[in-house]
């Protein structure tokens, strides 16, 4: 089958010399829900920024729906529908209002401008709040018009940048299954960025963990998860700084594979259960004292622990250090 | 046509956000008033100094009060835009293939039009204080007409600015540091064979001081229409200038995504 997004080699960098996609590669085939995941900072929206022209990279290519980003990027505009972070539709203007100019926006007009929004009032559950102003509805709400926004001119392919990200349960599953539906009847293609691995696990085909700009894993969910063979033990050190401690977990047989990221030992084991007791032991003999150890089943987060060395949220927390 | 559509949907949402904020509608409303009965206490002494020739002073000030308030009101257009790059308003409309130029007329078009109705209520009631319109209703659209052009090339150049600097802080002390410089070196307030020679020379480059003479020129007086054509080129020269500058600040700001 096509691929509706291929990037190759992109790269973009901010001053002050933040360089936030480096030589990033993406190859995503037509009719499927493909997941970019990745913690805060790693080059997400940035790719999504690239690839739906909303900004130039610095170096390399990109096709969208088999137009080029930076030598069409009125052509693609066209083909692509976008749903930002950030809620798109404008407050003081109601849901019906903010549909009607995304329309004229996109050259739809007149009666079937008209038809097509009544309808997608009425498939998003906003059909009585149509007349309210943007600034009377909830998140939920809200989400749900910038996805009604961003479909109204029936796009090949789209994006959706973190598009749960600070809703409440409910209507995230509400989001999760309008999604679902897309890619299910309507066969779009849909590139979605989350920092969730529960959604791209839930929804996505195929997704890449993405970290420090550039891909460091691919494959379907099944494939990242089998790829760990088996699970892993993380132990929380009472002390910092035991690089002794990884070396004596190293040689245990029943270990794969260990790493030290501050005070938290990761090691990886075919069955965790049975490596438990005898880690136990080995750090009793060195003199370690361990505060706790928990046991975790393949995951996509061990998946990008694996691949990003270091955890999800430190990787946030390290974000947010830099951004206050 | 679909040029026009979407300049047209881009107005109207800036008339949504000023006909749904009563509030607002009130202080817009309000502000042409209380700045034509202040100025008018203030400067009634103008007309004691020998060597004024303007005539009353309320037939002096109207003109010169319209076109400091298209100025002062105009020159804050780009926070919409600096409010639309904080929420996503801006991302998304620069994500769909809307042509950009009407992102910027359509904001200027609707802040012309706010000027417009300002203008009207300060020549209504600068016809109550006693104002004497020898240019006829001819002579005041003319005025009106002034007082927008003159907006529109301000608000472009807000725009401009919103987009470069994206920053409200920037924005605010761009405005703050340009508008009164500009309405103080024109006639706006004093007569011009009263104010020094350098004054006059840096006057003739003003655009404030264009609108001002070709506004009073037109209502206030036997219309000169050799200078009345020649500022109003000169605005509609400058309206066009700011709002292609305003237009492409588009990709710039863009390129700083």
């Amino acid at each position: 089958m096509a691929e509706a997004i291929l990037a190759a080699e992109l790269r973009k960098s901010y001053p002050p010399g933040v360089q936030a996609l480096d030589g990033l590669d993406l190859s995503i085939e037509a009719g499927t829900i493909f997941g970019l995941l990745g913690p805060n900072g790693a080059g997400k929206s940035t790719t999504v920024r690239v690839l739906s022209t909303l900004t130039r990279p610095d170096s390399g290519s990109a096709r969208v729906a088999g137009i080029d980003v930076t030598a069409d990027p009125v052509a693609v505009r066209r083909a692509i529908g976008v749903v930002g972070q950030k809620h798109g539709s404008a407050p003081e203007a109601t849901g019906r209002e903010n549909l009607v100019e995304q329309g004229e926006f996109y050259g739809v007009s007149g009666r079937e401008l008209r038809r097509r929004v009544a309808d997608s009032l009425e498939r998003f559950g906003l059909g009585d709040a149509a007349e309210r102003r943007a600034k009377t509805y909830s998140g939920g709400m809200l989400r749900r018009l910038d996805i009604a926004m961003g479909l109204l001119h029936r796009p090949a392919v789209l994006f959706l940048d973190e598009p749960t990200t600070g809703l409440d349960p409910e209507a995230r599953a509400d989001i999760w299954r309008e999604i679902e539906r897309l890619a299910g009847e309507e066969k779009m293609t849909i590139l979605l960025t989350t920092h969730y691995m529960e959604e791209a696990d839930r929804l996505a085909s195929r997704l890449a963990i993405v970290d420090r700009g550039r891909v460091v894993a691919e494959g379907t969910p099944e494939e990242l998860k089998s790829e760990l063979r088996g699970d892993t033990i993380h132990i929380e050190l009472a002390e910092g700084g035991r690089v002794d401690a990884r070396e004596t977990l190293a040689e245990l047989a029943e270990v794969e594979e260990v790493s030290l990221a501050g005070t938290t030992l990761h090691a990886r084991a075919a069955n965790g259960g049975v490596a438990i007791p005898a880690v136990l032991a080995a750090l009793d003999a060195a003199g370690v004292r361990a505060r706790s150890v928990t046991l975790a089943r393949p995951s996509l987060e061990e998946v990008y622990l694996r691949h990003a060395g270091r955890a999800f949220a430190q990787a946030n927390s390290e974000h947010e250090e830099v951004a206050t | 046509m679909s040029a026009v559509r979407q300049t047209w949907q881009v107005t109207l949402r800036g008339i949504r956000v000023f006909v749904r904020q009563p509030a607002y509608v009130a202080l817009t409303l309000a502000q042409p008033l209380i700045w034509l009965l202040l100025f008018g206490a203030l400067f009634r002494a103008i007309t004691q100094i020998p060597g004024f020739h303007g005539g009353s002073y309320i037939n002096f000030l109207t003109p010169g009060i319209v076109v400091m308030l298209a100025v002062s009101s105009a020159g804050w257009t780009g926070m919409g835009f600096i409010e639309d790059i904080a929420g996503g308003v801006m991302d998304r409309q620069l994500a769909s293939p809307v042509w950009r130029g009407a992102l910027n007329a359509g904001s200027v078009i609707y802040a012309a039009m706010v000027v417009a109705l300002q203008t009207v209520l300060i020549v209504l009631l600068a016809l109550v204080l006693g104002a004497h319109y020898v240019g006829g209703f001819g002579g005041v659209m003319l005025l009106i007409l002034v007082a927008a052009l003159l907006a529109a090339a301000f608000a472009s150049l807000s725009n401009g600015v919103a987009l470069l600097a994206r920053q409200r802080e920037a924005l605010i002390g761009t405005v703050s540091f340009v508008i009164l410089p500009l309405t103080f070196l024109s006639s706006a307030l004093m007569a011009q064979n009263l104010v020094p020679a350098w004054i006059r020379t840096v006057a003739r480059f003003n655009p404030v001081n264009w609108a001002v003479e070709a506004g009073r020129s037109a209502a206030m007086q036997h219309i000169d229409w050799g200078l009345v054509a020649s500022r109003i080129g000169l605005l509609l020269a400058l309206t066009l200038i700011s709002a292609t500058l305003a237009t492409r600040a588009f990709a710039r700001y863009q390129r700083s995504l």
